[in-house]
């Protein structure tokens, strides 16, 4: 049977030999992560928009790389959703994205701070993750492809309006703004309602007024006024026009 | 008690129970806010509600591990704190730099990462207090004729906690890198050494509650530290999967963080079985309560829960999910929770000189904070599956899932008040003895165990 001086050696030796492991693989790791994290495109910017997110504590309800808080959404391919306008809009006023939603605190980023963050996040989402987040592998079965979907409806009414759809591409600006709060095709938020088939009842004019300056169309709407250029305009009255 | 230096223990424990409650207050208010009923955001916003749980929860455990730290190593060394002054003088600056740095939290003074909020300048203050703390430890154990395993692991865990406690204080540009060296602190600590100092307090009580001769407890403490290192240090991998650092810490991380639970489980039969050989019925019989209930649920919690969503194939899936608060509530629970409440326990009426009848009342706060947690852990559960599901392999926005899930949250809440009004009869329980009182040494307990 096991004596007390074996175990004592079992606890030593065994302690001694993973802790030696450890430090030769965490010097490896060292010497790994700047290619694997893109050390090259860390700017100035990128450091102080990191520190921004450390000062303002946004890992307490954020996760960034899966860490930190589950009361928000996750941070490390935020830039690759949502896009730098939307990020910029929502670190200016968050309660004016989302209203009567879940809250986040006004903070007092400059113009330069907004940037350094959004300039972090560009940074971070380019990172060799192993793969996390993973895309939801369910994601596309549920997900009806609203374009398909309009193709086959329209073909057999009217092949004009088909080809027409066929023709539009689905701008990148209805994928990082629009869904954030309205669902296209069973994807995106749940805040405003969901523009499938929106065709139907509004036109091209109606659309670009609204886009432009929604309060003007509708005192006291929770849509804000987004920040889009001509060439975006264009691309989502074209596309929401024949949706 | 057996010197009259022991009885700061008292004091620190009650200033952890004082936390402890407080712990549970601001962990209400993430609860409602969960729920949509976030009247305190204007003054005080999750993240910090967040950081304030958190820190409560490390700073009251270490207060703990503290107060039992000066109530065991007086008693297996034989002899007097070496300075009883310098242990008031640390108790009562550990207790201011607590309540700055909680008060820091609410005007935003703080280092923003994930458990390692607390500013540097009080980084600092803890270094000094715990540097104090240690050498009052040291100095006693220095001193003293004869010494015993128990102590010496006791005192491993303590060191290498405090040294631990240092990476966490350099700076760092690269969010990688600050990661990777944060783990260090926060894993190292609750699956390496902070296991030293449970290990040994277990092993104390356990001396303590069953009789069973002092060689034989011992040795299976160096065999359960052991198994903790061997999977505790390779298994900080499990932190490392998706931060940006080489991908053989998948299989690392993943082998080692699996045989984690070994070390809880040997934890749980190592306890188990000294019980069954016990010579006789110790009189405490509620300490016997919480320290089998903490050998055992820290194996369900910090074991089994963390095995449950530790493969990197499940991980991709759970990672930065409230699966991971599922495991978290429970594993630190039973884990260092249980233990400290079960020293709490087994102290009193040594430290109080009183052996007050134990009332029903004692014996429902046992149960019912126990079961509260585990109802706790099953609604964060459902929730966390759900939001896993939902979110991560059918892919809904991230809000719309959130909705989805308020209503575990109105159980966890329930659950929540089961918890509480379990650990509020422990804290009347504990004040119901009163302050410490010495009246000379008491032959009874000297004799315990030896």
């Amino acid at each position: 049977m096991l004596t007390k001086s074996q175990a004592r050696a079992f606890f030593v030796i065994g302690t001694g030999l993973f802790t030696i492991i450890f430090l030769g693989l965490t010097v490896d790791t060292l010497k790994q992560i700047p290619h694997l994290t893109k050390q090259q495109n860390m700017s100035p910017e990128v450091i102080k928009g990191k520190h921004l997110f450390d000062q303002y504590n946004c890992m307490g309800c954020h996760t960034i790389l899966g860490e930190g808080g589950y009361y928000a959404p996750e941070l490390t391919k935020v830039y690759d959703r949502r896009g730098p306008v939307f990020i910029d809009m929502m670190l200016q006023d968050p309660e004016a994205l989302f209203p009567g939603e879940r809250r986040m605190p006004k903070y007092p980023f400059s113009k330069e701070e907004r940037d350094n963050m959004i300039a972090f996040f560009e940074w971070i989402g380019k990172v060799d993750t192993s793969g996390f987040p993973k895309d939801p592998p369910l994601g596309k079965q549920f997900i009806i492809n609203p374009t398909k979907f309009q193709t086959e409806q329209n073909t057999t009414t009217s092949t004009g309006a088909a080809t027409a759809v066929k023709t539009v591409a689905k701008p990148a600006v209805l994928d990082t703004l629009c869904i954030a709060c309205h669902a296209v095709g069973g994807k995106g938020g749940a805040i405003g309602p969901a523009l499938d088939g929106i065709s139907k009842t509004r036109d091209a004019k109606w659309l670009r007024e609204w886009l432009l300056d929604p309060a003007k169309i509708k005192p006291g709407t929770t849509m804000p006024k987004l920040p889009l250029s001509e060439n975006d305009l264009n691309a989502l009255v074209e596309y929401l026009s024949v949706l | 008690m057996k010197f009259k230096s022991q009885s700061i223990a008292w004091y620190f424990f009650a200033l952890s129970l004082v936390l402890f409650s407080l712990q549970i207050v601001y962990g209400f208010v993430m609860a409602f806010a969960h729920v949509g009923y976030d009247w305190l955001h204007p003054i005080v916003p999750f993240n910090t509600v967040r950081t304030t749980h958190i820190n409560l929860l490390v700073v009251w455990m270490l207060s703990s591990f503290m107060g039992a730290t000066y109530f065991m190593v007086p008693d297996e060394c034989d002899r007097e704190i070496h300075s009883p002054k310098l242990a008031w003088i640390q108790l009562v600056s550990f207790a201011l730099v607590g309540v700055v740095a909680v008060a820091g939290f609410h005007v935003g003074w703080w280092e923003g990462r994930k458990f390692l909020e607390i500013p540097r300048p009080l980084d600092y203050l803890v270094v000094i207090n715990i540097l104090m703390f240690l050498y009052n430890v040291g100095m006693t154990i220095w001193n003293s004729e004869r010494t015993s395993t128990t102590v010496m692991v006791l005192y491993m865990g303590l060191f290498s906690s405090a040294l631990l406690y240092l990476p966490g204080m350099i700076s760092f540009d690269h969010q990688t890198v600050d990661s990777y060296f944060r783990w260090w602190v926060v894993h190292l600590w609750v699956e390496g050494v902070w296991e030293l100092i449970m290990g040994a307090l277990l092993c104390y009580l356990l001396i303590k509650l069953t009789g069973v001769d002092r060689e034989v407890i011992e040795k299976w403490l160096y065999i359960i530290v052991g198994l903790t290192f061997l999977s505790g240090i390779l298994g900080t991998g499990h932190h490392y999967y998706w931060i940006g650092v080489p991908s053989y810490w998948l299989w690392v991380g993943g082998f080692f963080s699996a045989l984690e639970p070994l070390a809880f489980l040997g934890m749980t039969i190592y306890a188990v079985s000294m019980y069954r050989k016990s010579t006789r019925i110790h009189e405490n019989r509620i300490a016997i309560f919480w320290t089998m209930g903490c050998a055992i649920m820290s194996f369900v919690g910090a074991g089994f829960l963390g095995f449950a969503h530790t493969w990197p194939q499940v991980n991709i899936y759970t990672h930065g999910t409230l699966v991971t608060a599922m495991h978290g509530h429970m594993a630190f629970w039973g884990a260092y929770a249980m233990v400290n409440l079960a020293i709490m326990t087994y102290c009193l009426p040594l430290l109080t000189d009183k052996k007050l009848k134990p009332t029903i009342t004692t014996y429902l706060g046992f149960w019912l904070s126990n079961v509260g947690m585990v109802a706790m852990t099953l609604a964060f559960g459902v929730a966390g599956i759900t939001q896993v599901y939902l979110e991560r392999i059918v892919g809904l926005d991230f809000l719309v899932v959130q909705k989805e899930i308020e209503v575990h949250f109105i159980g966890l809440i329930l659950a929540a008040c089961l918890f509480t009004v379990g650990v509020t009869l422990f804290i009347a329980d504990y004040f119901r003895y009163g302050f410490p009182r010495f009246t000379g040494p008491d032959m009874r307990t000297s004799t315990e165990g030896v």
